[in-house]
């Protein structure tokens, strides 16, 4: 948006299109010219790899959308109709349900990249910001899109996560009756579903234009934080990244393949094949893998409304955390005691889904009992995702607002294009040794 | 690297997060190869031909299979696949499987009810109409539908294998509900039958099904030994393919997309490194 | 650079554009190519500096010629091909999904007990959706066909061509005016063939089109006798 367009229309109907709508100006300076800095590594490719996966899920969606039936009665039997009966069907149906696992995956990528290299931080609070709605969309969209095969965990799953809104007190029951259109899920549950999941990636899709548009107002940021100086530190968009993240896609591609073909159901439940019956709860109550992390914090707080503010505070954090971030160096590549407190961060992610995907009171190291704190043993999952939920916050409104202050950061190169080796009389003052370790 | 391996351990993070139910045990099923498992497996068709005369002959008196018509088994990759016909509608064995049943219809000028041979395009007979009456013939329980089986529980057709090669006569101390069976490979939590030592409670559960296969039951027409054993392993691979009749469509589908891949990724990679060759980053 | 590329050689020319380029010139981040010291690095061994090339081959500009070598590299154009390819590929499933599913094409065919259709009655029965004739014309019926074999109309057709050999008292149409799609009801009209109610359409006893604007004769479907008395249609 900043700058002097570089475009310049070669046919008669290239000039004539430039002066009433110029589409494929804007076209060529965002995806064509546009100056990106040329150090970017391949965390970065992520952005490229996510665009496609909505695309797929939105073209894979629509498609299903022609044969799936939002009715309670039906809803099971065309989803295996789609299987069995349709054209390619089970394809479709694979890429769609797997290709939501991989959404999340890349998405989850993309936030720790964003987290780990400061990309968060001004000027580009609003990008981070557009990102964490893009994520809740994806969260709300996900989670209808798992009610619609009318599974066994397709509903249940419904009726544990709508029955968290009777937590809020007073308007609570209401807001559930409201969401349920009914006495419980039901039929007008799964057809206002089916129409939400059917919008909310369109509104996605429109996020993701406002965060591209955001981004490109400062221009990317880079592994070394340092902004871009001169032209000199950057390359055209294309051909040099286009083909990086074709490649990255391609990559990427291959892992979504070997799921859809190889391994389609390793992500999903088996008890989503036993068609729903509200009067059967499954042994096991488990959301998709995606959302273990907010299902484990969501557990590990012993009152209902508490564990609801404190799920929705996990990802509240998200979006003040610009603010939260006392430090002025970017990259954490040059933050060697932030750098430590982050991988702590990201293993407790992990530990937090690991836990989500247990009861509460499975042991952590099996047959061992210690002794009970609270209302359950010290060796149990909920005590470990309660561990684990502590750092999380702490990392957020204790570490982070701190570190800042009180850390030496590494002294960062002076501009990306930077010598990699620094000579004593050639290094401008300052630069200390490998000022672009990769790290 | 580290940072490579927290991305994978992400993923890995989606195979770890099983269910592990504390109270609710089993024994894990048998370990038992399938001609149809891994990235090039495929169906035997005379396996699956065996396997649905099990499920016709013994299985089917109780359990419906209300996703599978008739013709899924013309189709490719099915039990009785011609490739002479390769719309199902036409396959004569299919033709003759269907004309055995009789279904219901309307009679054009009286509007009664009558019956009429079954055709292609029906569905499997349902054993009883409705839950009730299912209920009522089976002691209160009620025969699972089959057609999705083998996807519908954790380990499969391996799964199902188990259960019908493991009933056990239940160890003593263990005080088994009348009209229910123990069979170790069923889940099921019997702390509170069990009279022995509380850590030894046996793993598994009561199942409302009797042992339903035994030696000599079903003939089969190839002149494959009629064991148990092996009326539960073709049983069990019918209902792998009833579960999922696309599998092999899928893999080979999948070889050809992989092997693209594999190539589409190294061209864009030399492609990649011609383009950045002269630039330092 | 050598020993950079992935493959063993390096075409000397590359590295001969890549030096002969501009300047840089105002780009959308401006400032000048000689900012602060970093950016024009002073000549160093080739090996020790990775940026010496940088500056020079950092922005090609796509407009001044001979300046985007990688334009026609093979690989590139390879690599192009096979991205289409995929997308190609990937496309076929997307659109063969819409076509007829197993269930539909299984309503495809259906089986007849002629029995059931007593001389000189039509039944009506839905196959693919649409209405069919099955009709057991009597005698005088086939005699008056066949007699206006040759008469003066729209789509000419002789009654043979439109029954099977030897069963000209079966004849199985489409029950679909092909003039906008009504259904013509049996018996009426000057020939007790069948009448269109909708816009008169009038077709005699073999289905063919007499008076009236439908434009064809009433179509007749793929079908054969599984027996004398059963047929299958479709």
């Amino acid at each position: 948006m900043s700058g002097h367009s570089n475009y310049e229309p070669k046919t008669g109907f290239e000039k004539w299109l430039d002066t009433r709508l110029p589409i494929v100006r804007l076209a060529y300076d965002s995806v064509v010219d546009f100056p990106t800095p040329k150090n970017l590594n391949y965390w970065w490719t992520f952005g490229g790899i996510l665009a496609l996966m909505l695309g797929v899920q939105i073209v894979t969606g629509i498609v299903l959308a022609m044969h799936y039936v939002p009715h309670v009665d039906y809803a099971f039997a065309s989803v295996e109709r789609i299987m069995r009966d349709v054209n390619y069907g089970w394809l479709i149906r694979y890429m769609h349900a797997n290709g939501a696992s991989m959404f999340f995956l890349a998405v989850y990528i993309h936030m720790f990249r964003g987290l780990y290299y400061g990309s968060y931080k001004a000027p580009r609070e609003v990008l981070w910001i557009l990102g964490c709605v893009i994520y809740l969309l994806m969260m709300a969209t996900a989670f209808m899109g798992y009610v619609l095969p009318w599974g066994q965990m397709s509903f249940h799953g419904a009726v544990v996560i709508t029955n968290l809104f009777g937590a809020l007190p007073v308007v609570g029951p209401s807001i559930t009756t409201w969401l349920w259109g009914g006495f419980a899920v039901d039929d007008p549950t799964l057809n206002r579903f089916f129409s939400l999941h059917y919008l909310l990636p369109f509104m996605i899709a429109g996020v993701v234009i406002l965060h591209i548009w955001a981004l490109h107002v400062p221009g990317n940021g880079n592994p070394t934080g340092v902004n871009v100086k001169s032209k000199e530190d950057t390359v055209p968009f294309h051909p040099y990244y286009t083909v990086k993240d074709g490649f990255a896609i391609s990559v990427f591609l291959i892992m979504y393949a070997a799921f859809v073909f190889f391994n389609p159901n390793a992500l999903g439940d088996a008890v989503n094949y036993v068609q729903a019956n509200p009067l059967v709860t499954p042994q096991h109550i488990v959301p998709e893998w995606y959302f273990l992390p907010f299902y484990a914090i969501l557990r590990a707080v012993p009152n209902k409304l508490m564990g609801v503010l404190f799920m929705g505070g996990a990802i509240a954090m998200l979006f003040i955390l610009p603010w939260l971030d006392s430090s002025k160096v970017r990259s954490m590549r040059y933050r060697p005691t932030a750098k430590l407190f982050f991988f702590i961060f990201v293993l407790a992610c992990l530990i937090l889904g690991y836990c989500g995907g247990h009861l509460p009171d499975d042991k952590i190291i099996p047959k061992l009992t210690t002794f009970t704190l609270m209302d359950a043993d010290m060796n149990s999952m909920v005590w470990l995702s309660r561990i684990a939920a502590l750092y999380y916050f702490a990392y957020f409104l204790v570490v982070l607002p701190v570190l800042g202050l009180i850390e030496t950061p590494l002294p960062q190169p002076e501009s990306i294009s930077s010598p990699v080796l620094s000579h004593p009389a050639n290094a401008p003052s300052g630069a200390a040794a490998s000022p672009e370790k990769r790290g | 690297m580290l940072r490579q391996g927290f991305a994978l351990a992400a993923l890995g993070l989606a195979f770890l997060s099983g269910s592990a139910v504390a109270a609710t045990t089993m024994e894990e099923p048998k370990g038992i190869h399938w001609s149809f498992e891994g990235p090039l497996g495929k169906f035997d068709q005379a396996q699956l031909q065996r396997g649905y005369k099990v499920y016709r002959e013994v299985c089917s008196s109780c359990h419906p299979m209300n996703l599978l018509h008739f013709r899924n088994l013309g189709d490719k990759g099915g039990p009785f696949y011609d490739p002479k016909y390769p719309n199902p509608n036409n396959n004569p064995r299919v033709k003759a499987i269907a004309k055995d049943y009789q279904f219901d219809d309307i009679d054009s000028d009286t509007g009664d009810v009558v019956k009429r041979p079954g055709v292609a395009a029906d569905t499997f007979p349902k054993p009883f109409p409705n839950e009730p009456a299912a209920r009522a013939s089976n002691g209160g329980a009620l025969p699972p539908d089959l057609s999705l089986m083998a996807k519908a529980r954790e380990g499969g057709p391996a799964y199902i294998y188990s259960i019908l090669t493991g009933y056990e006569t239940a160890p003593a101390g263990l005080t088994v509900s009348p009209g229910k069976y123990y069979n170790p490979y069923f889940p099921g939590d019997l702390g509170s039958f069990w009279k022995g030592v509380a850590d030894k409670t046996p793993a598994g559960g009561f199942i409302g099904m009797p042992p339903p296969l035994a030696d000599g039951k079903v003939t089969f027409d190839d002149g494959t030994k009629s064991t148990v054993a092996n009326e539960a392993r073709d049983v069990s691979a019918f209902l792998a393919w009833a579960a999922e009749p696309k599998m092999e469509e899928r893999k080979s589908f999948g070889l050809a997309a992989m092997i693209y891949l594999i190539i589409f990724s190294g061209l864009l990679y030399v492609s990649y490194r011609r383009i950045w060759r002269n630039v330092a980053h | 650079m050598r020993g950079r590329g992935f493959l063993g050689f390096v075409p000397l020319q590359v590295e001969f554009r890549r030096i002969r380029l501009p300047e840089a010139h105002s780009g959308v981040l401006g400032g000048s190519k000689t900012g602060r010291g970093v950016s024009a690095p002073p000549p160093q061994p080739k090996g020790s500096f990775k940026v010496a090339d940088t500056v020079v081959g950092a922005n090609p500009d796509p407009h001044a010629s001979g300046e985007d070598p990688n334009r026609r590299d093979f690989i590139h154009i390879a690599a192009a091909v096979a991205a289409v390819g995929a997308v190609g590929g990937l496309a076929w499933p997307f659109i063969d999904q819409m076509n007829p599913a197993g269930d539909t094409l299984a309503q495809a065919s259906i089986e007849y007990d002629l029995t059931k259709v007593a001389d000189g009655q039509q039944v009506v029965v839905k196959w693919r959706g649409k209405p069919l004739f099955i009709r057991n014309r009597t005698g005088k019926q086939i005699a008056d066909a066949i007699k206006d074999d040759h008469a003066d109309m729209r789509d000419p057709a002789t009654d043979e061509s439109r029954h099977k050999p030897g069963k000209a008292q079966w004849l199985i149409l489409i029950g679909t005016c092909t003039h906008l799609g009504c259904v013509p009801t049996v018996g009426g009209g000057d020939y007790g063939g069948w009448f269109c109610p909708c816009h008169g359409s009038v077709y005699d006893t073999s289905g063919r089109i007499r008076k009236g604007p439908a434009p064809k004769n009433l179509e007749v479907p793929d079908y054969t006798f599984l027996s004398d008395t059963k047929v299958k249609v479709g």
